[in-house]
């Protein structure tokens, strides 16, 4: 901790976990689509469901969408900036058997039809844990920067992936693989130090069976 | 050695701001300056920026028109400010100030505005309200800004040995901490010795141990607004006493875990889940289903 962590952060009220928490599972569910969104069906789920009117949960939710930071002062304009920029967003609430009390899964379709479901759930003090992606486990905190890789799962793939990390300079500080099943589809989650940079990503993106990379800065 | 200097204890960092003869927030600055790997000037710009977004604060949260999302809450500030202007309060343009100031910033929390968390945005009225108030009394926004080091550096010690959140320790950890805080900051400005500081923290502290966090409909409004104008007087009250050099029997690290036990011994209902306290009062019933319906 640092002294910004106790004088700090900047943010638009009224809830550092219902509102600032909320514009950054926004934010990071928009970087992860990698396009302009088209289309946001928002999900809520515990005391975000229950108090979302009175945090403007929904409308942190829909500026993170949008791009904006959690300090930015047209958070609050959010539902009527979505439908100038032609953002059709649908907001529900359910209910999870387990998870923490503050969840949301955002389902975003980009303008060039790719689609990607994200659930996010503030953990306090404007802290978020990204715990699954289309489904997957995944572990993000947005606190560093991070590699999410989709690849296929075939012996070797970590070590290549790691390689690059390694050439570049880069030290890990959170490693973490999910798939469904054997020879599928899987997820690899890196948190790093530093250095992470468009030409990495692209070195990562050019192995064979890497079929998605995406970067998260903080 | 600045390096050195570390939040295990507020004894501690006394010790060390009486050793070299500096105010605590000229060391924690050069601390913070390395473990941050920046210069002493970038981490000063930084705090300085906080500094003015807390002062941006003021004028939109006087708006007499202010309304929450939930608009149970707003346009109190106005109220109490125009009390000031008009030379009407009880207690003078220092408390009267401190009291709209925290008001304003709280209101305008409550209201999606721009704050500082400080440490919480629950809590984010406290400290600018006493700076503000210093200020405008004649503390210069320099001074005003290296008091905030000494501020943080009460929240640093106060998170390693308890806590800062409403949902972990009630109230207390936070009006009660931004209260201490912003009593360090002002013993700082006004000339007090580093043991003063410890004595303005312990008096703080005590008189807001055992406050619970039962926000009315579980929105950052009732009663946290009028809190935040109660954690100001008390910062004034406890700066006061201590540079008067009236010290606190129990010490600031012990009633810190003090105030960490007596979080853990509270029930949950009191605990920022809106099950108890004022919660569930039967007023505080119906105006959560005003707003949730």
């Amino acid at each position: 901790m640092n002294v910004f962590d106790i004088i700090g952060p900047v943010m638009i009220g009224p809830s550092s976990s219902h509102t600032a928490g909320a514009a950054r599972i926004g934010h990071i569910a928009r970087q992860l689509l990698q396009e302009e969104p088209a289309a946001a069906q928002i999900v809520l789920y515990g005391s975000f469901a229950k108090t979302y009117k009175g945090h403007g949960t929904d409308k942190a939710l829909i500026a993170g969408i949008l791009g904006m930071e959690p300090d930015d002062p047209r958070l609050r304009f959010s539902p009527r900036i979505a439908r100038e920029q032609g953002l059709d967003v649908a907001l529900s609430t359910g209910e999870l058997a387990e998870g923490h009390p503050n969840t949301a899964v955002l389902t975003l379709t980009g303008r060039h039809g790719g689609t990607i479901t994200v659930r996010g759930s503030s953990i306090g003090g404007g802290n978020i844990v990204i715990d699954a992606i289309n489904g997957m486990p995944v572990h993000i905190s947005g606190q560093h920067p991070s590699l999410i890789v989709q690849h296929r799962d075939r012996p070797g793939v970590i070590a290549e992936v790691t390689d690059q990390l390694a050439d570049h300079g880069v030290n890990i500080c959170n490693f973490t693989l999910s798939r469904r099943q054997k020879g599928g589809v899987a997820v690899m989650t890196i948190e790093m130090d530093g250095g992470l940079d468009e030409e990495l990503a692209a070195r990562v993106r050019a192995l064979p069976d890497v079929m998605l990379c995406v970067t998260l800065l903080p | 050695m600045p390096e050195e200097l570390n939040y295990h204890s507020l004894a501690g960092l006394v010790a060390a701001a009486e050793t070299a003869g500096q105010p605590l927030s000229a060391l924690v600055l050069r601390q913070q300056a390395a473990q941050l790997e920046q210069t002493e000037e970038e981490v000063f710009h930084h705090m300085e920026e906080n500094f003015r977004v807390m002062a941006a604060c003021i004028e939109p949260g006087c708006d007499p028109d202010l309304r929450s999302a939930s608009g149970l809450t707003g346009g109190d500030a106005c109220k109490m400010r125009r009390r000031v202007e008009e030379g009407k309060n009880l207690t003078g343009p220092v408390m009267g100030g401190a009291l709209y100031r925290a008001l304003a910033v709280s209101e305008l929390n409550a209201a999606m505005g721009r704050i500082v968390a400080a440490p919480t945005a629950g809590s984010c009225g406290i400290l600018p309200a006493v700076l503000l108030t210093m200020q405008e009394r004649g503390a210069t926004e320099h001074d005003c800004v290296m008091s905030m080091f000494t501020a943080s550096a009460v929240g640093l010690v106060i998170a390693e040995n308890a806590c800062l959140a409403g949902a972990q320790g009630g109230c207390q950890a936070e009006c009660g901490s931004a209260a201490a805080m912003a009593a360090a900051a002002l013993v700082e400005l006004g000339g007090g010795t580093p043991r003063m500081l410890d004595d303005a923290v312990a008096i703080a502290l005590k008189c807001q141990l055992g406050l619970v966090c039962d926000p009315v409909a579980g929105l950052v409004e009732i009663p946290c607004i009028k809190r935040n104008a109660a954690g100001a007087s008390i910062a004034f009250m406890a700066a006061e006493l201590a540079l008067a050099g009236i010290g606190s029997r129990i010490p600031a690290d012990e009633v810190i875990l003090a105030m960490r036990r007596v979080g853990n011994t509270m029930p949950s209902a009191l605990k920022e889940t809106a099950e108890g306290g004022l919660a569930a009062t039967p007023t505080a019933c119906r105006l959560c289903k005003q707003v949730f319906g």
